[in-house]
């Protein structure tokens, strides 16, 4: 029998703000260990929490372009354990109150789009990290860094409304973008900076309550999450049909080993002791800071590629793709804005990004030196016919390491373009000579032999022709042959 | 006697006025009472339980560098063992936290510094400020330095007995249900819990964070108000002090002419010692002598308030407390096999046992299950608490009640029985579950036969913001009252109650 598996995620964002969510430390990544602490985010004696706004106005922004429900006024709480990299061994965090509650990230599957709907968003501290355990002489010791330890999160809480894995792959696709778009953080997972909890259970199709669940925690890549949700769909599958039932528990997801670890059981269950932190005043955010925020909000991802589709008349896969991310869909923009926007896109999706990929640039280092209006002017000489294609991207590989426009660019390497007759007819006349049999094969009324004579005329003239010019000399002069003759 | 040899029985404004004018060195002013006759007194009373001479002059060479105008220049403070500070340990006399040097200054302790003030030592306390009789201390008990017999009071129980006694003019505590006003009470010296929000907690080493307040101790109301000049005021370390203007405390020298004080004598109808009450009808008619108007009524401030206040301090302590690991500082187990161990051996050996009872306490009013009951009741009761208060507060500008239900109580008295302890806080816990100023004010010595005379006091309580008026009433009766006094019985040659 299948069962249907039933999924909630629990993700972590780290925020990208210059200092930390209760504190002025800086929240940068990489820096010598223990070096970016003070009182505060150590949890010394007497220290006391500042909220970070830069933190709170990220977690308003990302519920606005979620269509979350704003609180007025939230409500910060302390949820206690003991762990060493916990350094007050109680993390400020939100709980019955939180900043953001409801709306819904809208996620393609394929060919179609669905919303999923979140139980809310809120904001938080992380914790330290730590590394255990080493040698150390003759005992193993654990070492904490602290660095991270009051960096701000996001923590965002889905409806339990997945059943494929692939679903929460594709959701988490979806939030890394718009977190980058939003320029809140950079989403990277492998960086621990996007991470993933999932709460999982089965059940019999058409039932409608759910099955006991299982949290999995330690899916630290896209690709984890999808294999650790099916191991574990698998496991429970495997309990239920061999007459097992599913006991409450959280277990770890070993991605390397494609294993599944029991962290611990129900009676060994966390009791948080949640209460409000009495050192923070209520969150105040008003209506005024809510319009600011929603007045700074960019067009959001899904919003672009679908104006994309309608103004430029590009296909849904290329739109989605450029609005992957928000300062390549900038520079298609600009680009579009100043020559045909089919044409731009075209280039912008092969060319620009080919360079990216070889080079490991961001977009950021190949639009210094390729601006859209540099791009822009190349693309309208091959609109004009003016350049022929394979010269326009050489020309554009030009561009990348050197500066001028197109004509300098041209001098500069001794390339003249021949698209004049008078540069051409010679080539075309020469080719003609040099192939009876194909021109009297094409006499016979064999046209397609047109396409080998085009080949020949470009060959001679170093790929530095176009072709649709030389077609049409060549016709022009096979005509006057073949009346001649 | 010179003036230098003198200078330990001045004002803190008399001392830092005696700097100004260039009669005294800033050095002198520092050591007036480490290196004066009252010295010799801290010998039995243990009051202080960090001292450091290079330390000390280190303090007073930074405060010789400050501007002539720095307000308390040269004034030597004792503060309490729970406010952090670089050039002393800090370890709210617990052994958790044996040897630790905090790496930053409570912003009160900058705010004294900036001010010319300079800490002499750390005070002792019940470990954590848990306790009302500084017997709770792992450095062992402050004794009264009216009665070695008896305790300070506490939990600010060094900070109170060594103004009394004259080692400094001044002094900081902690007061989260009384550790100020109760030990002021029973040390015979002015106490002041300001209202909630207007001395900066950064620094102050948490025990109920909502209820927690620095408090200042001195011999005279006008140093009160000046130590609470020079420390008011928001604070962008601590997001939950008041940002609305100070209260402006030099109207405290305005008298209290018109004034209305709440005299709610259903509060002291039994369970008050005989000496209290004749200390509170003393100052109600010094007050009506100095031109205020008693108003009699019934005050209940919540049946329920002692309760409530257990449940919400304990709450937050157990969380407070919780960083007392010994994985990044102070005291540690050191024989641990893992981690969950080294949690347990270093919090059971760290924490004594009142400490030990709280956290239990509290972390068992915040578990699932037991939170709605216990918790959210309290907050509840809190919030109808306040409310009491406030409505009590549209009738008076101030209320008179006892501080303590007793004068000071004798060591090792209620050791045993934690309720008995709990329960001795019943006048004082009430200011703290509504935020609300207290001030108590000493009303000169309870004489009897077979015990020493012990300081008598009444503790004034006004509504946010009031510590103009409480400071004003302090004064009036200051001079309209008997204030109890060591310097006096030294000047008269009493004799120093020795050990028996």
């Amino acid at each position: 029998m299948a069962y249907e598996a039933v999924i909630g995620l629990e993700c972590h964002i780290q925020l990208n703000t210059r200092s930390k969510m209760f504190c002025g430390c800086p929240a940068e990544f990489g820096a010598a260990a223990n070096s970016n602490v003070c009182p505060v985010c150590l949890g010394l004696p007497g220290a006391l929490p500042v909220t970070n706004r830069a933190a709170v106005d990220a977690a308003v922004r990302l519920g606005l372009a979620l269509g979350s429900a704003i609180r007025g006024e939230s409500v910060f709480a302390r949820k206690h354990y003991f762990y060493p990299d916990m350094p007050k061994n109680y993390q400020i965090t939100q709980y019955d109150r939180p900043l953001c509650e409801g709306g819904a990230l809208p996620v393609r599957l394929g060919e179609t789009r669905r919303g999923f709907d979140l139980i809310r968003v809120h904001a938080e501290e992380d914790t330290g990290k730590s590394f255990h355990p080493e040698r150390h002489g003759d005992r193993q010791v654990s070492r904490v860094d602290f660095n991270r330890a009051g960096v701000p999160l996001l923590e965002l809480v889905t409806q339990p409304d997945f059943r494929e894995p692939a679903e929460c792959a594709a959701f988490l696709t979806t939030l890394r973008r718009l977190v980058r778009w939003l320029g809140i953080s950079d989403g990277d997972m492998e960086k621990g900076q996007l991470r993933c909890d999932a709460n999982v259970s089965i059940r019999p199709p058409g039932q409608p309550a759910f099955g006991t669940k299982t949290e999995l925690k330690n899916l630290n890549s896209i690709k984890g999450v999808e294999k650790g949700l099916a191991a574990e769909i698998a496991r429970q599958t495997r309990v239920v049909t061999g007459g097992g039932t599913i006991e409450q528990a959280t277990l770890l997801y070993d991605a390397d080993h494609d294993k599944l670890a029991i962290m611990r059981t129900k009676e060994h269950a966390h009791d948080y002791r949640y209460f409000p932190e009495p050192d923070l005043p209520l969150l105040r955010v008003d209506q005024a800071w809510v319009a600011a925020a929603r007045a700074d909000l960019p067009e959001l991802p899904w919003d672009r590629a679908a104006r994309f589709v309608a103004r430029y008349g590009l296909p849904d896969y290329d739109a989605g793709l450029l609005c992957d991310q928000r300062e390549l869909a900038d520079y298609y923009e600009a680009v579009a804005a100043r020559t045909d926007g089919k044409l731009a896109s075209n280039w912008v999706m092969t060319e620009v990004l080919r360079v990216l990929k070889e080079r490991g640039w961001s977009l950021a280092d190949c639009s210094a030196r390729v601006p859209a209006a540099r791009l822009a002017d190349l693309l309208e000489r091959v609109l004009a016919r003016a350049l022929p294609g394979p010269l326009a991207k050489q020309v554009f590989a030009w561009m990348v390491d050197e500066p001028g426009d197109v004509d300098a660019l041209l001098a500069r390497h001794a390339v003249s373009v021949r698209s004049s007759d008078a540069d051409l007819i010679p080539l075309v006349q020469a080719a003609l000579d040099e192939h009876p049999g194909p021109v009297a094969q094409y006499l016979a009324g064999k046209t397609a032999t047109l396409g080998f004579l085009v080949g020949q005329v470009m060959k001679k003239s170093g790929g530095q022709a176009v072709p649709q010019a030389v077609k049409e000399l060549l016709e022009a002069e096979l005509k006057k042959r073949a009346s001649a003759g | 006697m010179s003036a230098a040899r003198d200078a330990w029985r001045l004002p803190a404004t008399a001392l830092a006025e005696a700097v100004r004018s260039g009669g005294l060195a800033v050095e002198a002013a520092v050591e007036s009472g480490w290196a004066g006759p009252a010295a010799q007194w801290e010998a039995d009373v243990r009051a202080v339980v960090h001292r450091d001479d290079s330390a000390r002059a280190a303090g007073a060479a930074a405060a010789r560098r400050l501007p002539a105008e720095a307000p308390l220049r040269g004034v030597p403070v004792l503060v309490k063992d729970n406010l952090c500070t670089t050039d002393f340990p800090t370890t709210c006399a617990s052994r958790v936290l044996a040897g630790y040097r905090p790496p930053y200054d409570a912003t009160v302790i900058r705010r004294l510094r900036a001010a010319g003030a300079v800490v002499v030592g750390k005070g002792n306390m019940d470990e954590f400020a848990m306790g009302s009789s500084t017997e709770f201390s792992c450095y062992g008990p402050t004794r009264n330095p009216f009665d070695l017999e008896r305790v300070p009071g506490g939990s600010s129980g060094g900070p109170a007995a060594a103004v009394a006694y004259g080692l400094c003019p001044l002094a900081l505590g902690s007061d989260t249900g009384g550790s100020v006003r109760q030990p002021a009470a029973f040390c015979g010296v002015f106490g002041l819990k300001p209202t909630y929000g207007r001395l900066s907690r950064y620094g102050l080493v948490a025990f109920g964070s909502s209820l927690d307040q620095v408090g200042i101790f001195a011999r005279h109301a006008g140093d009160a108000a000046a130590a609470y000049a020079a420390l008011a005021g928001p604070d962008p370390c601590d997001a939950t002090t008041r940002l609305s203007p100070v209260p402006d405390v030099a109207r405290w020298e305005h008298g209290v002419q018109g004034l209305r004080f709440g005299w709610p004598a259903n509060l002291w109808r039994e369970g008050v010692e005989r000496e209290v009450v004749a200390g509170l009808e003393a100052a109600a008619a010094a007050l009506e002598r100095a031109g205020a108007t008693r108003v009699p009524f019934d005050f209940l401030p919540g049946e329920y308030a002692v309760a409530t206040y257990y449940l919400v301090a304990t709450a937050e302590a157990s969380s407070n407390l919780a960083r007392f690991d010994g994985v990044r500082y102070g005291f540690r187990h050191e024989d641990s096999p893992d981690v969950r161990a080294l949690y347990t051996r270093t919090r059971s050996q760290g924490f004594g046992p009142e400490v030990q009872r709280r956290i239990l306490l509290g972390t068992y009013a915040l578990s699932a299950g037991y939170y709605d009951a216990y918790y959210l009741t309290a907050q509840r009761a809190r919030t109808r608490i306040r409310r009491e208060y406030q409505a009590a507060f549209a009738r008076c500008d101030l209320m008179m009640m006892p501080a303590a239900p007793t004068l000071a109580f004798r060591l090792g008295e209620k050791l045993e029985d934690p309720l008995a302890m709990y329960l001795s806080d019943i006048f004082t816990i009430g200011a703290n579950l509504a935020g609300i100023p207290g001030l108590t004010v000493p009303m000169g010595l309870a004489a009897a036969d077979g015990r020493p005379a012990l300081p008598r006091a009444v503790q004034l309580l006004g509504p946010d913001d009031a510590e103009p008026v409480l400071l004003a009433a302090g004064r009036a009766l200051e001079v309209r009252g008997e204030v109890a006094r060591l310097e006096a019985r030294h000047e008269t040659e009493v004799a120093w109650p020795t050990k028996r």
